[in-house]
């Protein structure tokens, strides 16, 4: 009944969909296994794609050749540029989008994928021979087989939700979870864990009172997610969302649950992410704060359910009703669901390689919240490396990853499997050395061509990837030859607060100064217009960044030149770590287990020092 | 309020500017077995000691040695005993045993002291490498040492000051650093920097959330303090470079002033201080004066002092211009009497106006003739009278005051290294720009990549960075046995 399959995905979320389609893009037969065909792609949590860190992960998806750009830019009911008063590296896209509309354009464009095929099951057991994977059994009594298999669980595996006082076996609110995968990965020597993670109730938009919250607007000109040239919806048809806040009162009745929840009472054992707290976790832990912020987000066009991002809780159902009921404009406010947590099994990442591929079993590939990460841009970022390497596992190529320098999906990764995480993983700037390197402007520019290499980005991108970059240097030399008269300038100068030019300038020079931008520049002096010739205002941007952050971008290149020392310092794979009495007993067999593969790679596993480092260097060295 | 998350800064990476050839089984840096090396310089004394350091420095030692079981004794404990080659007594020695990891380099250690004849530290050394002893490469020691977790690497470096120590100024700082004054110093500074990254990190990451955070001017003069701790240890280099290396100061002035008395009255009163270092250095034993613990080199410009004064007259000028360009600090000697104020002046004015560390003596005073000699001279000169012995502490007192005058306590964490000298210069400017940056309201991404480099160039200094070359350069330092 079943062809024998390249690849294997099962799971349909975020990760799952981006594993499908890359494997299937790139050539492979692929096989997407979900427990229900209408559920694939659901914004479990938030309505919303992008933001701080995870805005450039979705470019760089897209840069790659996944579809999380394309699908969020068709799906978006609002579009931000966060952070835009600070330096390019911060400024990222953000997208409210409509959920239903979001998990159909992701099946359609699936659909339309040829060589993935669509299996409505529960796989709840691997058929693993001599340390390599061969398939999965369904729980209809199928066993299935291909080359790779990628599992993207989710929060599936044993979850159990709990509100108040009650708790229920589930992946998602009205969905069952899935049992027998993490016994049987157990039982061939895996480590697991448990992990929680919450979300808020939804709420009926009827019911507000919108006039005591802030408005909160989209921006006036939509950038979106996607380097392709997409039909996004025009700035004036956004939806905007809506600031309101707790009060000490509402955390007082918040308060009076706090003997009914599980956290408290210990019932739910897995760690909880710091920085997405549940609303009873901010009243405790910021005591002295007597307001927290909450964003009222609208969950499509033709909805009125409204998601209240930062009310996250598994308090009993009537105290998160009495607690929100004492918010400026909820007071009347009727409850669609109640929010929840969850908890599930993941897997310690640190049990993974450079491609996701398990130690353990070969051709078996993780992907998502099974590896201890939360957020839809983690997952999918995840997926797509995943796919592209379960694919080419298949294919018998080589593995493809990505550095710290390159991609913040380089980042997560390298983090993940060299540090582990003992709570959900988020990504955020910080993480990244090199942060004015991974914009989310240049992420085509960045990654393109390999995505087009290993035959995942198509033509149009790359070609369009080469256009741009060609544009964006003819503009700099151009902007380089050009001369300023003090006259043709002066005066715009002045009316930027800008001190006047005494004698003739090129404006490259101009530029660097601040407040002073190139369209603007083009605007006051007509013949530096026409000499620049560019309508493309992308290619102006990416020109003016280079030239203005030039210095920044530099002294980090310098840093990475340190960095890439140590990476080019391989450790033979039977290096003896025994041998290493200096070290620290944890650090040994920290090495031992993850076996880096450079010495930059030790450097970054947690609980190896940089001393352990320098004894590792003294006894490779020579 | 603090957001009380983890701190998230990147990882701490480490760097290295050149690639390594691996090597599976490296030879030299094995420490599986155990090293020998004499531990006192060549040359005849009193004592020569000879070091074991590895798993078998007991049992080799024992296998040579008669007196009580070494094998059964205990750690920290001296016996005396002959050391035979077979029967026949080599040495009367005491046996110091050390064992692991309380010890130096946190193996065993035996210490052998024999007397201090060369033969016999070499037929001990001899004896030691025929029970299976290995003899121990330049800083050998030090490098198991650090191997072990005994040390870090500012702290491997100041083993290597301290050897070399000259004054009891150097042997302070060494003695300092050694300690991990630097490193302490340092990792503070870093604490710091790292503390207030991960607050604009914060605002960064969180900047949709309504969360507070340190105020700014507080940010400020954390970055003015870091500023103002790394000059001032930028500027103890140039005192830490006098105080390993001495300060070398030129007496120059026209023949007949007297220099060479005066060379010979410093020297002199210093005689029984400097034969006692004459003994333990090797290129500067003769024109060395140590003042309040600091070494200073006296460049002889007379040279040939005792000599005809003619040859003076010919070749003084070309001699002494060639030494006061190599100067810390210049002594212009001149002769009250004869000499011609407007001259004196003239040349303190050339002193001036080259920059120049300069102490103006005027020589062949009398008690009496002191406040005619102000009238002609003026305050700011130094009235002596070398062949009388007469205000030579005052020129000594001088001479250290020019030494410490940047205000830098010798007591104080010196930087004693060109590395991190070098290494600090990188901080520093970081350090500007992370002001600039702020000067300049730039946003907070452009300011913390700037204290990350900050970072980067501190933790160059105490190894949370390093380069195969660092590793290289520091162990290559020592000589034998150290």
């Amino acid at each position: 009944m079943f062809l024998k399959y390249d690849v294997i995905v099962v799971g349909a979320g975020h990760a799952g969909c981006e594993a499908a389609a890359a494997a299937a893009n790139m050539g492979s037969k692929v096989l997407l296994i979900t427990m229900n065909m209408q559920t694939i792609a659901q914004m479990s949590c938030n309505p919303a794609m992008g933001g701080i860190a995870k805005g450039q992960i979705v470019r760089e998806i897209d840069a790659l050749g996944g579809y999380s750009g394309i699908v969020s830019d068709k799906s978006m009911i609002q579009f931000r540029m966060l952070n835009k008063s600070k330096g390019p590296g911060m400024w990222s896209p953000r997208t409210q989008n409509d959920r239903v509309l979001f998990a159909n354009t992701w099946r359609e464009m699936l659909e339309q994928t040829p060589n993935i095929d669509f299996w409505q099951d529960t796989v709840n057991g691997l058929i693993v021979s001599r340390g390599t994977i061969e398939g999965v059994v369904t729980g209809m009594g199928h066993s299935i087989y291909a080359k790779s298999v990628v599992l993207t669980n989710g929060t599936f595996l044993n979850g159990v939700i709990h509100i108040g006082e009650k708790q229920f076996g589930g992946g998602r609110m009205g969905e069952k979870g899935a049992t027998g995968i993490t016994e049987q990965l157990v039982s061939l020597g895996f480590d697991s864990a448990r992990l929680k993670t919450g979300t808020p109730p939804r709420i009926d938009g009827r019911s507000l009172d919108y006039t005591k919250m802030e408005v909160q607007e989209g921006d006036e000109e939509i950038v979106g997610f996607s380097y392709l040239p997409i039909e996004r919806i025009k700035p004036k048809q956004q939806r905007c969302c809506w600031i309101t806040y707790t009060s000490q009162e509402v955390h007082d009745i918040l308060k009076t649950g706090f003997e009914k929840s599980p956290m408290y009472q210990g019932r739910i054992k897995g760690s909880g992410p710091r920085y997405c707290p549940s609303i009873e976790d901010k009243v405790t832990r910021f005591a002295e704060k007597d307001r927290h912020q909450l964003f009222v987000e609208p969950e499509g066009w033709n909805t009125v359910e409204i998601y209240v991002n930062g009310f996250s809780t598994s308090l009993p159902e009537e105290v998160q009703y009495k607690a929100l009921s004492s918010v400026p404009g909820f007071e009347k406010c009727k409850f669609f669901r109640p929010g929840y947590a969850i908890e599930y099994d993941y897997f310690p990442p640190t049990q993974l390689t450079y491609t996701l591929e398990t130690k353990l079993v070969n051709n078996l590939f993780f992907a998502g919240q099974i590896n201890g990460t939360t957020g839809y841009e983690e997952a999918a970022c995840q997926g797509l490396m995943a796919g592209i390497n379960a694919h080419r596992k298949a294919k018998d190529l080589e593995p493809v990853s990505l550095g710290r320098n390159e991609a913040y999906i380089g980042v997560l990764i390298d983090d993940l499997i060299n540090k582990g995480t003992d709570e959900p993983y988020r990504m955020f700037t910080s993480r990244a050395e090199f942060r004015t390197l991974l914009r989310q402007d240049n992420a085509d520019l960045r990654l393109t061509e390999l995505g087009h290499s290993i035959g995942l980005a198509s033509d149009e991108r790359l070609a369009l990837m080469l256009a741009k970059r060609g544009k964006v240097e003819n503009l700099k030399n151009k902007l380089a030859a050009f001369s300023v008269e003090p006259a043709q300038v002066n005066e715009f100068l002045q009316e930027n607060n800008s001190s006047a030019l005494v004698e003739r300038t090129r404006a490259i020079k101009l530029l660097l100064r601040p407040g002073i931008g190139i369209k603007e520049m083009a605007t006051a002096i007509p013949a530096l217009a026409v000499e620049m010739d560019e309508p493309d205002m992308l290619v102006v941007e990416q020109a003016e960044i280079q030239v203005k952050y030039d210095v920044y971008i530099e002294k980090e290149k310098e840093l990475v030149k340190k960095m890439e020392g140590l990476e080019s310092l391989m450790i033979p794979e039977t290096f003896n770590y025994e041998k290493l009495h200096a070290i620290s007993t944890e650090a040994r067999q920290k090495l031992a287990k993850i076996k880096p593969r450079t010495l930059g790679q030790a450097s970054r596993i947690s609980g190896v020092n940089p001393s352990d480092v320098q004894i590792l260097m003294v006894y490779m060295g020579r | 309020m603090p957001f009380p998350g983890p701190i998230l800064l990147f990882p701490a990476y480490t760097d290295a500017c050149l690639h390594l050839q691996l090597v599976q089984s490296p030879d030299m840096y094995t420490i599986n077995d155990t090293i020998v090396a004499p531990a006192t310089p060549p040359g005849e004394g009193a004592l020569g000691i000879i070091r074991l350091s590895g798993t078998d420095a007991v049992d080799i030692v024992a296998g040579i040695f008669s007196g009580k079981p070494l094998k059964e004794q205990k750690s920290h404990t001296a016996h005396f005993g002959k050391i035979k080659d077979g029967t026949r007594v080599i040495d009367e020695v005491v046996v110091t045993l050390f064992c692991a990891p309380h010890s130096y380099t946190g193996e065993n250690i035996v210490e052998i002291s024999c007397h201090g004849s060369q033969y016999v530290l070499q037929q001990v050394t001899s004896l030691c490498l025929s029970r299976g002893a290995r003899l121990a490469k330049p800083g050998e020691f030090t490098l198991r040492a650090f191997l072990k977790g005994k040390m870090d690497l500012a702290q491997a470096e100041a083993v290597a000051d301290l050897i070399a120590s000259h004054s009891g100024a150097a042997h302070r700082a060494a003695i300092n650093n050694l300690r991990g004054g630097f490193s302490a110093r340092l990792k503070a500074m870093r604490e710091e920097l790292i503390k207030f990254s991960a607050l604009i990190e914060l605002e960064l990451d969180f900047s949709e959330e309504d969360v507070t955070f340190a105020d700014r001017p507080q940010l400020y003069s954390l970055v003015a303090d870091l500023t103002d701790t790394t000059t001032a240890l930028l500027q103890s280099f140039k005192l830490g470079n006098i105080v390993k290396n001495g300060v070398s100061v030129a007496i120059i002035g026209k023949p007949n002033t007297g220099k060479s008395t005066l060379l010979n009255t410093l020297l002199d009163e210093e005689r029984a201080i400097v034969s006692d270092i004459a003994g333990t250095t090797r290129d500067t034993i003769e024109e060395t004066l140590n003042i309040d613990g600091i070494l200073f080199r006296l460049i002889d410009t007379a040279g040939i002092r005792d000599h005809s004064i003619d040859i003076i007259e010919n070749i003084g000028m070309e001699r002494s211009k060639t030494a006061m360009e190599q100067a810390d600090i210049v002594v212009y000697l001149f002769d009250v009497m004869t000499s011609d104020p407007q001259q004196v002046s003239q040349q303190k004015a050339t002193f001036e106006a080259n920059g120049m560390q300069y102490i103006m003596a005027g020589n062949k005073v009398d008690a009496a003739g002191i406040l005619q000699a102000k009238q002609k001279f003026g305050d700011d000169v130094v009235y002596i009278s070398a062949k009388n012995k007469d205000n030579i502490h005052k020129l000594k007192d001088l001479l250290y005051q020019k030494v410490i005058a940047g205000g830098v306590n010798p007591e104080d964490t010196l930087v004693t290294n060109a590395r991190h000298y070098g290494a600090l210069q990188d901080v520093l400017a970081s350090l500007q720009d992370v002001k600039a940056g702020m000067d300049n309201n730039l946003p907070g991404d452009l300011v913390t990549l700037d204290i990350r480099r900050s970072l980067h160039y501190l933790g160059d200094i105490t190894g949370e960075v390093t380069t195969e070359d660092k590793l290289d350069y520091i162990f290559s330092k020592f000589c034998i046995g150290k």
